[in-house]
């Protein structure tokens, strides 16, 4: 089992066409990811080859969504039209009977997330992941399900859910478990925006509800309230272990550390103050993202999930 | 992108956003010249730079590191005493608890008309994360602090969301007037100001609004006595007028150029320099050089579109910092591939004349290509498997942490 995503799901491509699009299309395409078809407006009617796979393109959402019954989505389209893309497969989905949008473009403008997040949040059955992420994966038995640009080969089928808000630190949780023959039933990248779709208590949610999982990696950075939040989430709802790392501990005040929403503003969004959070919740703590493995063993043999 | 005061009074004006007359200065005779011209008794004198903090600043000469005059907003009550003020700013070094130590050299002034203040206020216009909509935050402790005030009187903070949609709406516009006891034509007005706010807001694409005080004058006219304007730089390319109103000498050069070669560099005050793929491990490489002993010199973020020529001036960049004693290189690689980089590490090295230590830990696609290709390099490079090992060795080598 997985959150989200699974096995069958049905996966769109928008911007399709570009060099980015039809790149990772590729690779998810190899990871035996069903990659139904994509949309690049304008271009409906043709096909793109996917090293061996033809998949169709369509001008529209609802268009590709009605002909190929796809429940899945991931934007790659560039930054100046990516909440649009946003907004086409929010509207879509939600008259098809649902869907997950995976939105892996850098750099939107603030204000355009601002009113995508809103119509994504009138759509009920509609769940955006991202922007600026990584994606989401799901490992199977023989590939599995990727919507995104993660490097699949580091991921194996297994028990923790990964959350997090960076890419290749995301990356390194997954090395983590593996270094401790753990395996991941699904890892999300929500990505560094200040304003986004899917948050962490989301994810920690669907976690908890998820049968297959047993414990959760989370990966939170300095900026914002969301790992406060997700905290005391984690004290008053979460039964699974929890493992925590922070990034940002030694950031200087008021700088961007290359991510959007990662700067410390008005002595707010530390990352002492979130370890304090994780703690205070019964949070595993890492200190350092190398140390994530062996923590995470303490807490699944506190929870007599594993002898050692 | 943060813009001068003077430059968003002028957005200001153009808003029908209410701002006292004033004229943009650079040297003592303009000072002079704009005061005779305002034909106001009274007016402002005041520093402009990005740094807030400014009223209670100082002013240093910049060759002998004397100080020279306490305040880098004064109120001239007499052309000499505009005279007195403009020299003693201009050219001067302005260190305020925001700027640093270090300080900014002044090189703009900004000569304003007074006005009989009744009282101050304090309103910002900003993104909310949370609520993930744009926050409008007022309160009636103007010319403060506005952390403070969240700290000591969080009762003083009011605050209303635009709806993304429909914008604010006049019910809470005039809600939050009369919570800060506005009433009459003053609550008019604040309406209208923060109407004029939105739109300028949204138009505009601002990260940030900032006017502390905004004053409520003796006639009960609503004025910005401040304006602090910052631009989300992801919307740049919708509003190329931007790049006329960039002030780069209060930009880090190195990190513009950086940023033009895709990569994201912050520099700081330690002597272990890091060249990492993405913003959080990035973070992480920093501080897990600080858990072991060790202080990082730079954030750097190569992106994931590196490539040769940016890995070697990235490379020349942290290079350029004399106080780096030593370099740690850590690639998770994903879409990047260890042996690229591996190679451009070689190349950078040999073109830069690399002479620090040098420790370089690979993950990820094609690591065990990438340590042989270093391995293979005849090149005084340590390699490492996991970011720990790393950071301790790097830690080690240059002696730290004894």
């Amino acid at each position: 089992m997985s959150i989200w995503i699974n096995d069958d799901s049905k996966v769109l491509i928008q911007g399709i066409t570009g060099r980015q699009g039809t790149f990772h299309g590729v690779r998810m395409s190899r990871y035996n990811t069903k990659v139904v078809g994509g949309v690049t407006p304008g271009k409906g009617g043709q096909t793109v080859d996917l090293e061996g796979l033809e998949v169709p393109v369509f001008n529209s959402m609802s268009e590709a969504i009605s002909e190929t019954g796809a429940d899945v989505s991931v934007i790659y389209v560039p930054a100046k039209f990516a909440a649009g893309a946003i907004v086409d497969a929010a509207e879509s989905f939600q008259s098809a009977g649902g869907g997950l949008i995976v939105c892996i473009t850098e750099g939107i403008p603030t204000l355009d997330m601002v009113r995508a997040v809103a119509i994504v949040e009138s759509c009920p059955d509609v769940r955006l992941i991202g922007p600026n992420c990584p994606g989401i994966i799901s490992p199977g038995e023989e590939g599995g399900c990727k919507v995104g640009i993660m490097p699949a080969f580091i991921h194996e089928k297994g028990r923790i859910g990964i959350v997090s808000k960076s890419g290749t630190l995301t990356y390194e949780a997954v090395a983590q478990t593996m270094s401790v023959n753990e395996g991941q039933t699904t890892c999300v990248g929500i990505g560094g925006d200040p304003v986004n779709g899917t948050g962490f208590i989301d994810c920690l949610s669907a976690f908890e509800g998820d049968p297959e999982t047993a414990a959760v990696v989370m990966i939170g950075e300095i900026g914002g309230s969301a790992e406060e939040e997700a905290a005391e989430w984690v004290a008053a709802n979460m039964t699974k272990p929890v493992v925590g790392f922070v990034a940002g501990s030694t950031a200087p005040p008021g700088k961007r550390m290359g991510h959007a929403g990662a700067i410390i503003s008005g002595g707010k969004g530390t990352a002492a103050e979130k370890f304090a959070a994780f703690e205070e919740a019964g949070i595993y703590v890492a200190r350092d993202p190398s140390e994530i493995g062996k923590v995470l063993v303490r807490a699944l043999v506190d929870a007599g999930l594993r002898e050692s | 992108m943060n813009i001068h005061e003077y430059q968003a009074k002028a957005m200001f004006r153009e808003s029908g956003i209410k701002v006292q007359d004033g004229v943009h200065c650079t040297n003592v005779e303009e000072a002079l010249s704009a005061y005779d011209s305002l034909g106001s008794a009274v007016v402002a004198v005041k520093s402009q730079i990005h740094a807030g903090g400014r009223g209670k600043g100082t002013l240093f000469d910049p060759a002998s590191g004397e100080e020279v005059m306490q305040g880098g907003v004064k109120i001239a009550f007499s052309r000499d005493e505009v005279g007195e003020y403009a020299s003693n700013i201009s050219g001067n070094l302005l260190v305020t608890k925001q700027t640093g130590p270090e300080g900014k050299i002044v090189s703009n002034m900004y000569v304003e008309s007074g006005c009989s203040i009744e009282h101050e206020y304090y309103l910002a216009v900003l993104v909310d994360r949370d609520s993930k909509s744009v926050l409008f935050m007022a309160s009636t402790e103007g010319g403060m602090d506005i952390e403070e005030v969240a700290e000591k009187t969080p009762e003083a903070i009011h605050k209303i969301w635009a709806d993304p949609m429909n914008g604010i709406s006049e019910e809470d516009a005039s809600g939050l007037a009369s919570s800060l006891g506005l009433s009459g034509d003053s609550s008019g007005e604040m309406v209208e100001m923060l109407v004029s706010l939105y739109e300028l807001f949204i138009e505009r694409d601002c990260s940030m609004i900032e006017i502390n005080p905004l004053v409520k004058t003796e006639d009960g006219s609503m004025v910005a006595l401040d304006a602090k304007v910052s631009f989300d730089d992801n919307a740049d390319f919708r509003h190329p007028w931007r790049e006329e109103l960039r002030d780069v000498s209060e930009e880090e050069e190195v990190e513009i150029r950086a940023h033009e070669l895709g990569l994201s560099y912050v520099k700081l005050d330690g002597n272990i320099g890091c060249l990492v793929n993405g913003a959080g491990l990035a973070m992480a490489s920093m501080d897990v050089i600080k858990l072991y002993g060790g202080e990082p010199a730079n954030f750097l973020d190569i992106g994931g579109g590196a490539t040769k020529e940016s890995i070697t001036a990235a490379f020349e960049i942290i290079l350029e910092d004399s106080s780096v004693e030593g370099i740690l290189v850590n690639i998770f690689g994903g879409i990047i591939r260890c042996d690229m980089v591996a190679r451009s590490v070689i190349e950078a090295s040999e073109e830069v004349g690399l002479d620090v230590p040098l420790v370089v830990r690979f993950s990820g696609t094609n690591h065990a290509e990438g340590k042989a290709v270093l391995d293979g390099s005849g090149m005084a490079v340590h390699t490492t498997s996991t970011l720990s090992e790393g950071a301790r060795k790097i830690v080690e080598l240059i002696g730290g942490n004894n």
